[in-house]
């Protein structure tokens, strides 16, 4: 499995990205840190970034590899939408087994 | 954690908004013909403008002219927020109404594409702070001063959750407001969706304007309205006005200025019917509009062809507006009798603009006329049949187009004249009831059937500030055009055709056998009167004669007194008499004389 890229979009600590960012990370703690890399885009400090890059809604958070592109909106509380979203090993696959 | 901001926004948004509508209004000018009328100047400048309606009802089109028409009127600058459509769509869409939004793209307003790509996974709520950081700064940076958010109910329906909704529409009446934003919010609202009612109630208490579209099908023809429910610090015309999608744009038909301040014309033009001229005291009046309703086929084209004949031979431009019948047709049913009106087309003098009633709404029909009414600048305006709109959807939008359509002409002094079709002797049917009462002149035709016949006639039934006959003329068709005959009434019936016919060669007999009477009684008159001269000359000639007799006598008896006297003085002298006794004899001699006379005299008496 090729390397995965994510990059998250947060509206400065607001509850929703404060939630989302806490959510990424419980979620990514299963995963072995050279296997993938994240960039936080906060849209308070790079709005026009935001408009240029399509980002409606925040938090957001898009797969940019491995291809084809994700995009997954909200806190990211769904584990399970979330982890079959990225295609990875989370927190939710292992409780199923 | 967002669970206290839904609260707080139902509680908190109206009393916010209504604080801020302490101050003056100011209004932003759409640009929408009618709109800013009906509003008194546009939107709530630096406000929020709420507009709700059906699929197709025209909202983006709306929100986007007002972007356009301040981009390109008063070049401010302004943000388009699409929601549903894509960018690149609206701008295809706009160019179909001739705005030029690639070149404004460039210079100021921005499309942003707020649609989330279909395959969006939802893991957990979200809300819309992120683009409102975005298209905060993006208005900074271009100093835009009118923003639009259409289709903000597919923003809505992601969120999926009625104290969420209301939590973001707060977020961005937050936002507009500390931006001072000139605003234009559009939603899809279905008149009988719950939902739809639940979230709108609630934004509409955020918002300064509510306007609503509607999009609806009646006799098979689309027809759209729109109407302002809300202005928050303004009056504004209550009541649905009908909504026109036209190739420049939005336009909403409105009566314009409420007061009526026409100048009026005396001046009076011909019917192109002299004897109708005639009852009509002169003509129509110039600028005034003339209704001629009848039944079909009671040749109420051919009066109108009449006028239309008669102003290009004044060398006036005519206007001949016909539905479902083409320039042709009438050109060719209107020389059957003797009416030539091609060679006026052909010089330009007479427009024909032939239209099918049924593939538009009324609406459409008048706006396309008024078009072609200030394109061609005619002095005289046919509409051949203004029924023709009652049948293009919805009897009372008919009449409003109607009505509007008179209106203007008159407003430019156009003299108009419409036919009406109606069922014979119904002319107290609703449409034609409701135009007459601006149609300054109404003259109605309608067949006679009597004697096994169908005849046609021709009543003035109203004409406004002229005097006019009262009376019922029978309309003939012939080579040379119209002709209006007397009818005669016997024993309570009009008769016309045949039967007026007959009552003409009645009269013609009487007069003749009249006039032969006085022939012959003048006749004998004179030959009396010749008698009676015959008599006198006869008289005369007999008083000649007694008068020649008398005068010879009086010769004979006066020579014969001559000789005497010679006689007497030859004897005086032979005697020697003196001169007294001479005298005296002389005297008596003549007495003599005179009684000798007298056995004549009665001669001169008889």
């Amino acid at each position: 499995m090729s390397r995965l890229v994510l990059r998250l979009y947060v509206a400065g600590d607001g509850p929703n990205s404060a939630a989302a960012r806490a959510n990424l990370k419980r979620l990514l703690a299963h995963c072995e840190p050279s296997t993938y890399s994240i960039e936080i885009v906060d849209c308070l400090r790079e709005p026009i970034r935001t408009l240029q890059d399509g980002v409606l809604v925040t938090p957001t958070l898009i797969r940019l590899e491995p291809k084809p592109g994700r995009t997954i909106v909200g806190t990211l509380s769904d584990s399970k939408q979330v982890v079959e979203a990225l295609g990875i090993d989370g927190p939710a696959t292992m409780e199923l087994r | 954690m967002t669970s206290s901001l839904p609260e707080a926004a139902s509680l908190d948004a109206p009393e916010s908004v209504a604080g801020r509508g302490e101050a003056p209004i100011v209004k932003a000018p759409t640009g929408i013909s009618g709109f800013d009328e009906i509003t008194r100047g546009g939107l709530p400048a630096n406000r929020t403008t709420l507009i709700l309606g059906g699929p197709g009802a025209g909202k983006t089109v709306f929100a986007l002219q007002t972007l356009v028409t301040a981009a390109r009127e008063y070049r401010e600058p302004g943000i388009f927020v699409a929601f549903e459509e894509s960018s690149q769509q609206i701008v295809g869409n706009a160019a179909t109404f001739g705005w030029d939004l690639p070149v404004l793209e460039r210079e100021r307003l921005f499309f942003l594409d707020a649609r989330l790509p279909p395959t969006t996974v939802q893991a957990g709520d979200f809300d819309i702070g992120g683009v409102l950081a975005g298209l905060q700064a993006k208005a900074t940076e271009m100093g835009a001063k009118r923003i639009v958010f259409d289709g903000i109910d597919v923003l809505l329906t992601l969120l999926s959750d009625p104290a969420k909704e209301r939590r973001e529409m707060y977020r961005l009446q937050e936002w507009l407001s500390a931006n001072g934003l000139t605003a234009v919010i559009t939603a899809k609202a279905n008149d009988n969706d719950a939902t739809a009612a639940e979230r709108y109630s609630f934004m509409q208490f955020m918002v300064d304007a509510v306007v609503t579209l509607h999009h609806r099908m009646l006799d098979r023809v689309s027809l759209r309205g729109v109407r302002v429910m809300k202005y928050r610090g303004s009056g504004f015309s209550e009541g649905e006005f009908p909504l026109i999608i036209t190739d420049t744009g939005i336009e909403v038909a409105t009566f314009g200025t409420s007061e009526l301040d026409f100048a009026v014309s005396t001046e009076r033009v011909s019917t192109g019917v002299p004897r109708l001229d005639t009852m009509l005291d002169g003509g129509y009046f110039r600028g005034a509009g003339v209704l001629i309703s009848g039944a079909p086929g009671v040749a109420k084209t051919t009066l109108a062809g009449a006028f239309a004949l008669a102003a290009c031979k004044r060398g006036e431009r005519v206007l001949y507006v016909s539905f479902d019948e083409a320039g042709n047709q009438i050109i060719r049913n209107l020389r059957s009798v003797g009416m030539d009106l091609e060679a006026y087309r052909d010089s330009g003098l007479l427009q024909f603009f032939s239209v099918r009633t049924e593939t538009r709404s009324s609406e459409d029909h008048l706006i396309n006329l008024k078009k072609r009414i200030s394109e061609f600048k005619p002095q005289n305006f046919v509409v051949d049949p203004l029924s023709a709109l009652a049948k293009a959807g919805g009897h009372i939008a008919a009449v409003h187009a109607s009505l509007r359509l008179l209106d203007y002409a008159r407003s430019l002094g156009i003299t108009t004249v419409c036919t009406s079709l109606v069922a014979d002797e119904a002319i107290n049917e609703t449409t034609t009831t409701q135009i007459s009462t601006i149609a300054d002149t109404w003259i109605h035709l309608a067949y006679v059937v009597h004697g096994g016949e169908r005849n046609r006639t021709l009543t003035i039934v109203k004409s406004r500030g002229m005097k006019h006959s009262n009376q019922v003329r029978e309309l003939l068709l012939s080579d040379h055009g119209i002709t209006l005959a007397d009818v005669f009434t016997a024993g309570g019936t009009v008769l016309v055709g045949t039967a007026r016919f007959e009552q003409e060669a009645k009269i013609r007999e009487q007069t003749a056998n009249e006039r032969n009477e006085r022939a012959i009684r003048r006749k004998t008159a004179e030959q009396g009167e010749a008698e009676i001269r015959a008599q006198i000359a006869a008289l005369e000639a007999e008083l000649e004669a007694h008068r020649l007799a008398s005068e010879l006598a009086a010769s004979q008896y006066a020579e014969s007194e001559t000789r005497r006297t010679s006689n007497l003085d030859t004897v005086k002298r032979l005697r020697h008499a003196d001169v007294d006794n001479s005298a005296d004899d002389g005297q008596s001699n003549k007495r003599q004389a005179a009684t000798a006379m007298s056995p004549a005299s009665p001669a001169h008496g008889s």
